[in-house]
């Protein structure tokens, strides 16, 4: 069984359709760790010490969180600016976090064909994601495909939601299990709920 | 009675308007004082008022001035100038008497009496110099703490003096005027015809129970007078504990002033420090203007004019001898620029003790009264003549400009913060300022509050932080934060006006009782105002909305915008209120009140307006209307609320 952790991250958390969902069914999921980080820090004063010892008792850590701006909601660049400490995370000495997972899943309002040199983004969403990347590997944990949904707000009234979160607790349940490919996923560009099967085993 | 009445309406007078004129022409204070003793001596000759008995009363100012001095000197201080009090101290007077003692024989007086006089002249004035050394902010000078310690020997060294002056007793005089005189010795006096080693045991008993009173008896003995809570008990507590020490020190026969020194020092960290000195500084300083006047009307003008060579002679000829010691001792223990003047022309004159020491040394035969008569003219004479040296000094000799290197060193000797009560509400903002390494002054009137904490080794000090006075001897002029945390509303609004009156540069924090509290502040002069429940009172609020469900980030916002928009309503409201027309008759403050009032009703009733609005904004995603107009105009590339 690895230890997964699962950071949920959205201060408009209210008025989230996706996340909230997705953030419901970490929580209630056995086996594994959910925190809401801007529930547990409403007033940004993380506690370093806590959050290391959260991160040295998991072997993957996930960050859930909608995309804001080709990146994450401020708390979690607190987080990391605080947490994955010199000595800590990296340089001399910091090699607490060796082989550790880092893993992000994503929502994004555009549609995926916009994610390309040709689309509206300019960008595919990986180069957006590159600073996430080389920090974990920086921290000397390997960074996984992320599970992505695009066109997030057209997908209300489609199923598309329900089959996104149907996707999430798989894969959180397939990493908690040890039935997660995990060198697939290294490989990967994008992990959606059309594809989530290839990186999933079969149920011992 | 009546003549009672008239001689001390007389002196008050006199001092009331000469001494104003003086300062006006800035002689200072201590010259008019002798001005006015000056002009009024021949009307004091008309009412047959004793001079001299007067201003042996009024040498109790001296006895005071040090007490307040020992207060501010802490004993570690007072252990670090050891070597300077000794070296300097202890040169200035030897090298003075050997000096004088050297020229009066070869003018042919007899040795004994050159040595008597020796004693005599070479004394400073504590009073004068001090006094002046404070007006003019030069007591923490160099040359101001150097000139003090020359001071404080010679209090000390007056002791042995007496003992000595005895054994100097010329025959021929003593027969003369056998029982003419009053005894050299009170007749109230413990030590009196006793052997040397019983009267060195019972002097030493009486030192020990002055410092050990101190250490032990004070703090009960205060607490137990400031439980009635009576201003006028505390003052006469503060009398008592001077008069009482002074009355020990007469009665082993030392020196009423080096007793109240040493009380002082023993004092000097004690919480009562401030309220103590508060208590006795109106009486120091109007016993010293006494003893000033008595100064000036003790010069006997007829004799004066008489012997004016020889008064004149004697007199320059006494400044320039200790006046050259001085300045050699400044050289020898390399005094920097003017400190070497101020210290030279300011000690050069003689004492307050001269007058004691002159009338006992008559009466120990010593000297003959027709000599001791015209010394005493030598000696007023000096003593009036130095504020003029001082004057002299200031105008001439000093380079004002200091380093502003050590202008920071003296601020710092009282703290930038003072603290204005020290209950559950000070109290956490002296912790948290002391937990950083803040140094602050905490005043608080609850005696128990105060022992509690002393416990704790947090520095309080008692005292009544509406007497200005107090503030004063605090350091707020040179405080640069006060923070008023008492619990007493109108006392707080008199505190802000006379703070922001006196002292426009101090910032002043004031703890509000509410939100009119507020606005008497604000009108007060005071703009950094805190509610003392408001605060917690929010967080309660946020405590209950994240009972109720809410998520703790979105409480957390909305309780700031709450904040926020109240915080703007009581600004609104605080600069149109006017404390002289009642709020009801205020067109201004109606109409804003009416507006803000708007304003909240919009809150009761959904309405997302007023606080809804800092809080919603940022995480609303757009609807997919948004959405889709932005694609067709090809703009949700850049245009997003965030969610991309």
């Amino acid at each position: 069984m690895a230890r997964l952790l699962v950071y949920y991250a959205h201060p408009g958390h209210k008025y989230s359709r996706v996340n909230v969902q997705l953030a419901s069914i970490a929580r209630q999921l056995e086996g594994i760790s959910f925190c809401d980080l801007y529930e547990l820090y409403p007033r940004f004063d993380i506690n370093i010490n806590q959050e290391q010892e959260r991160l040295l008792n998991h072997d993957v850590i996930l960050f859930q969180h909608p995309l804001f701006w080709y990146s994450t909601p401020s708390l979690v660049k607190e987080w990391i600016d605080l947490v994955l400490e010199h000595g800590f995370a990296f340089g001399d000495g910091g090699k607490k976090l060796e082989g550790k997972i880092f893993m992000n899943a994503l929502t994004a309002s555009a549609p995926s064909s916009a994610y390309s040199l040709d689309g509206y983004q300019q960008y595919p969403l990986r180069t957006f994601l590159t600073p996430l990347e080389q920090t974990a590997r920086l921290c000397h944990m390997q960074y996984a495909a992320p599970y992505v949904l695009h066109s997030a707000i057209k997908a209300t009234e489609d199923n598309e939601i329900a089959q996104h979160a149907i996707g999430y607790k798989k894969i959180l349940e397939a990493i908690r299990d040890d039935r997660f490919n995990y060198e697939r996923s290294l490989k990967a560009d994008i992990i959606t709920f059309k594809n989530i099967e290839d990186f999933i085993g079969a149920k011992p | 009675m009546t003549q009672v009445f008239l001689i001390a309406g007389l002196f008050l007078l006199a001092g009331t308007i000469v001494v104003p004129l003086a300062t006006r022409f800035k002689l200072g204070s201590v010259l008019g004082y002798i001005f006015a003793g000056i002009l009024i001596s021949p009307l004091l000759s008309v009412f047959k008022v004793n001079v001299k008995t007067l201003q042996h009363f009024a040498e109790f100012g001296v006895v005071m001035m040090l007490f307040l001095v020992g207060l501010e000197l802490q004993p570690k201080t007072l252990w670090k100038m050891k070597s300077k009090l000794l070296g300097l101290g202890g040169l200035q007077i030897l090298l003075t008497i050997v000096l004088l003692v050297a020229i009066s024989t070869a003018f042919g007086l007899p040795f004994k009496t050159a040595l008597t006089v020796s004693f005599i002249f070479c004394l400073s004035s504590t009073a004068i110099v001090l006094q002046t050394l404070n007006e003019k902010g030069l007591l923490s000078s160099d040359g101001g703490k150097d000139s003090f310690s020359v001071l404080l020997v010679q209090d000390i060294a007056v002791i042995p003096m007496l003992a000595i002056i005895p054994l100097l007793a010329i025959p021929e005089l003593a027969d003369h005027a056998v029982g003419a005189l009053e005894p050299a010795h009170s007749s109230f006096s413990l030590v009196h015809g006793l052997e040397a080693w019983q009267r060195g045991g019972i002097t030493l008993f009486a030192i020990a129970s002055v410092i050990l009173g101190g250490v032990l008896l004070s703090r009960p003995f205060f607490r137990f007078v400031a439980s009635a809570k009576l201003r006028e008990v505390l003052v006469a507590t503060a009398l008592l504990w001077v008069v009482g020490i002074s009355s020990i020190m007469s009665l082993v026969e030392l020196s009423p002033a080096l007793g109240t020194f040493i009380a002082g020092v023993v004092l000097a960290n004690s919480e009562y420090k401030h309220q103590l000195e508060t208590d006795i500084e109106p009486f120091k300083g109007l016993l010293l203007g006494l003893f000033f006047i008595t100064v000036g009307a003790s010069i006997d003008f007829k004799l004066f004019f008489d012997e004016i060579f020889m008064v004149i002679f004697l007199t320059s000829g006494v400044m320039f001898v200790k006046g050259f010691v001085l300045y050699i001792l400044s050289r020898i223990f390399k005094m920097q620029g003017s400190n070497r003047w101020l210290f030279t022309l300011g000690l050069a004159q003689a004492g307050e003790f001269a007058f004691v020491l002159l009338s006992f040394a008559v009466s120990s035969y010593a000297i003959s009264k027709e000599l001791a008569d015209l010394l005493m003219l030598v000696v007023a004479l000096s003593m009036l003549l130095t504020p003029g040296l001082f004057i002299f000094h200031e105008r001439y000799l000093s380079k004002k400009p200091t380093s502003p290197k050590r202008d920071d060193d003296k601020i710092d000797e009282e703290h930038p913060i003072i603290i204005a009560g020290h209950g559950r509400f000070g109290g956490v903002v002296n912790r948290l300022l002391r937990g950083l390494g803040y140094k602050t002054t905490v005043l608080d009137y609850s005696y128990n509050q105060l022992e509690v904490l002393r416990k704790f080794d947090i520095e309080v000090y008692y005292g009544d932080v509406t007497r200005h006075d107090l503030l004063l001897s605090a350091g707020i002029d040179q405080a640069k934060i006060f923070v008023i945390a008492i619990d007493n509303k109108k006392q707080t609004t008199e505190l802000v006006k006379y703070c922001t009156k006196n002292f426009p540069n101090l910032h002043v924090i004031a703890r509000a009782f509410d939100r009119h509290h507020v606005y008497d502040l604000y009108a007060a002069g005071c703009r950094d105002i805190i509610r003392e429940c408001f605060d917690s009172s929010v967080r309660m609020g946020r405590s209950t909305l994240e009972a109720m469900g809410m998520h703790p980030f979105e409480a957390e916002r909305k309780t700031r915008s709450f904040v926020e928009t109240d915080q703007e309503m009581i600004r609104a409201l605080a600069t149109v209120y006017d404390p002289n027309i009642p709020v009801s008759e205020n067109k201004e403050y109606i109409a804003t009140m009416n507006k803000v009032r708007k304003a909240t009703e919009s809150i009761l009733q959904g309405s997302h307006r007023i606080f809804g609005n800092r809080s919603d904004r940022g995480w609303v995603p757009p609807t997919k209307k948004d959405v889709e107009t932005a694609i067709k105009e090809g703009t949700l590339a850049s245009n997003t609320t965030g969610e991309a």
